[in-house]
């Protein structure tokens, strides 16, 4: 499968590695809509699971991680297909997935204010899990310290 | 389903628009919760439009805790109490998954009898779980029967449960290696008499509930989600596989020894309100089913649980395992550094999942359906907050 898609795309995917039933690959933000649109419709994967952010402060770089399933190909069940992209921490901004998987709209959401990453073209980049009087940094950045620990 | 369009024509022949104003002045703005009964801990703001609804906007986060920030704090055992609290009914299966994962990140090999006692805790809080659903479901259509009856059947599975493993809710059983302790003397009988009980009241439940035609004028035909909607919003657990969609983690993906169970996935193809309620109360009786099968392959002895180092931690990677908790697949990413404590621990639940599809369901339907519709969904206000 990871063959496919680096076929299709070349070398501006980076196949992060290959386990049993679990897949991650890497791209350029810029590619993001159009790699998950070929996933959706050539390979199968339908619907998002769950989209996860994760800080990296020595590199600088948020990365995003999509976890995509099927539940139209019975042999993709129990595969999960992980799409990341990697964005500037200090102006994170990422075009949003939404208008290719529509079950990503409360994920990215909880990504944007737990990461602070901006999803362009997302209806609603605002306040969701968190209090509405929240007037600290996105919580689940390294730097952001559990008060007293 | 008819249109929200269809449906304002539809009442406007009946004569039922009393107030003839602009649309803005016409529509009402009711908040729903967070300290409302009908909801549990979770706020949605609704619109209204007579007896319609046409706009619904949830609002989570009042029981936010922020589990995952937490889990970053704390050594891979030292995360296992707070993080069952998100569900404290079904905290054998929301401590699993992660049990899964942190074994992939460090390699641990459970032993087979430990893999079938925590498959075994794990249904058990199935039906703990589901029971208080289905007795939330009776008390907000009116059917106070069908409070009292799930609500007293649900002791019987807290006793089993008590006796494995020490604690009525919020065991910390599952744990990466295996379980915390062997099962107590005699419990094989027990749990198999009281399984084979609950199996005979299964029946009568559904004569009282699922058969009354009361329940049924409530909910066959109302919020139909279809198949293909149902794929695209991405619902999982009893929503999906109400929707047609025969997709059950245990089958799609099997963890420990489900692989050896016979069971099938059960579904149904309407898509309404009954289907979502039903497809539970089918789940409950499977389930009965394999827990027979687990305590009947089970092994008479051995360990139950992996030696761990003090401060269990592997090679830097990530892991994302999956299991099929009470409200559909619950998965756990985590990544790790290499120390033993978690880089970051994503928690992906049903609930969180499954409530995209509230806004869809509840525009166009009567508010009066409100409560049918919402608690068909599954939705546990806190685990979706974690």
């Amino acid at each position: 499968m990871a063959d496919q898609v680096k076929k299709r795309f070349g070398e501006s995917i980076k196949v992060v590695f290959i386990k049993p039933l679990r897949i991650k690959i890497q791209v350029d933000p810029k590619d993001t809509v159009e790699v998950a649109t070929f996933l959706r419709d050539t390979m199968g994967f339908d619907h998002a699971e769950s989209v996860a952010g994760t800080d990296y402060p020595k590199e600088n770089q948020i990365e995003v991680i999509y976890h995509l399933g099927s539940y139209t190909r019975e042999d993709l069940a129990a595969h999960v297909f992980s799409l990341t992209t990697r964005t500037n921490r200090d102006d994170a901004h990422l075009p949003t997935l939404i208008n290719v998987y529509k079950s990503v709209e409360y994920h990215e959401r909880e990504t944007f204010e737990m990461l602070g990453v901006y999803f362009e073209g997302h209806p609603r980049n605002d306040r969701f899990l968190l209090p509405e009087d929240w007037a600290d940094i996105p919580p689940l950045r390294k730097d952001f310290r559990i008060k007293g620990r | 389903m008819t249109s929200v369009e269809d449906k304002f024509e539809e009442s406007k022949k009946l004569g039922l628009q009393i107030v003839k104003e602009s649309e803005e002045d016409r529509l009402m703005t009711l908040s729903v919760g967070p300290q409302h009964p009908g909801s549990g801990h979770f706020r949605f703001t609704i619109k209204v439009d007579g007896d319609y609804i046409v706009y619904c906007d949830p609002d989570p986060g009042y029981v936010h805790r922020g589990e995952e920030k937490m889990c970053e704090y704390r050594n891979v055992i030292q995360n296992i109490p707070h993080l069952e609290r998100p569900v404290i009914h079904d905290s054998s299966n929301i401590t699993y998954s992660y049990s899964l994962a942190v074994e992939e990140l460090v390699g641990i090999e459970v032993p087979r009898r430990g893999q079938f006692i925590r498959a075994i805790a794990s249904e058990l809080n199935r039906q703990v779980y589901t029971l208080y659903w289905l007795a939330i479901y009776g008390i907000f259509l009116g059917h106070s029967t069908m409070f009292m009856w799930p609500m007293g059947d649900r002791e019987l599975f807290i006793d089993l449960l008590e006796a494995l493993t020490g604690a009525r809710v919020t065991h910390a059983y599952n744990i990466p290696g295996g379980v915390r302790n062997d099962m107590p003397d005699g419990f094989k009988d027990r749990c198999m008499r009281q399984v084979r009980y609950f199996e005979k009241r299964l029946k009568e439940y559904e004569d009282i509930f699922y058969n009354n035609p009361l329940f049924r004028q409530r909910t066959e035909g109302v919020a139909v989600l279809s198949k293909e909607d149902a794929i695209k919003l991405g619902v999982t657990g009893s929503v999906v596989r109400a929707s047609g969609i025969p997709y059950d983690i245990r089958k799609a993906e099997p963890y420990d020894i489900y692989n050896e169970i016979d069971f099938k996935v059960q579904y149904m193809k309407t898509g309404d309100c009954f289907a979502r309620s039903y497809v539970p109360f089918l789940d409950m009786k499977e389930s009965c089913h394999i827990i027979e099968q687990l305590l009947d392959k089970m092994p008479q002895s051995g360990e139950v649980r992996a030696k761990l180092q003090p401060n269990p931690k592997g090679p830097p990677g990530e892991a994302y395992r999956r299991v099929e908790s009470g409200r559909g697949a619950l998965g756990y990413y985590i990544v790790s550094d290499g120390t033993p404590k978690p880089y970051r621990v994503k928690i992906s639940v049903g609930s969180f999942r499954n409530m995209l599809a509230l806004p869809y369901l509840l525009v166009g339907q009567k508010l009066a359906d409100m409560p049918a519709v919402y608690w068909s969904l599954n939705y546990w206000p806190v685990e979706a907050d974690r």
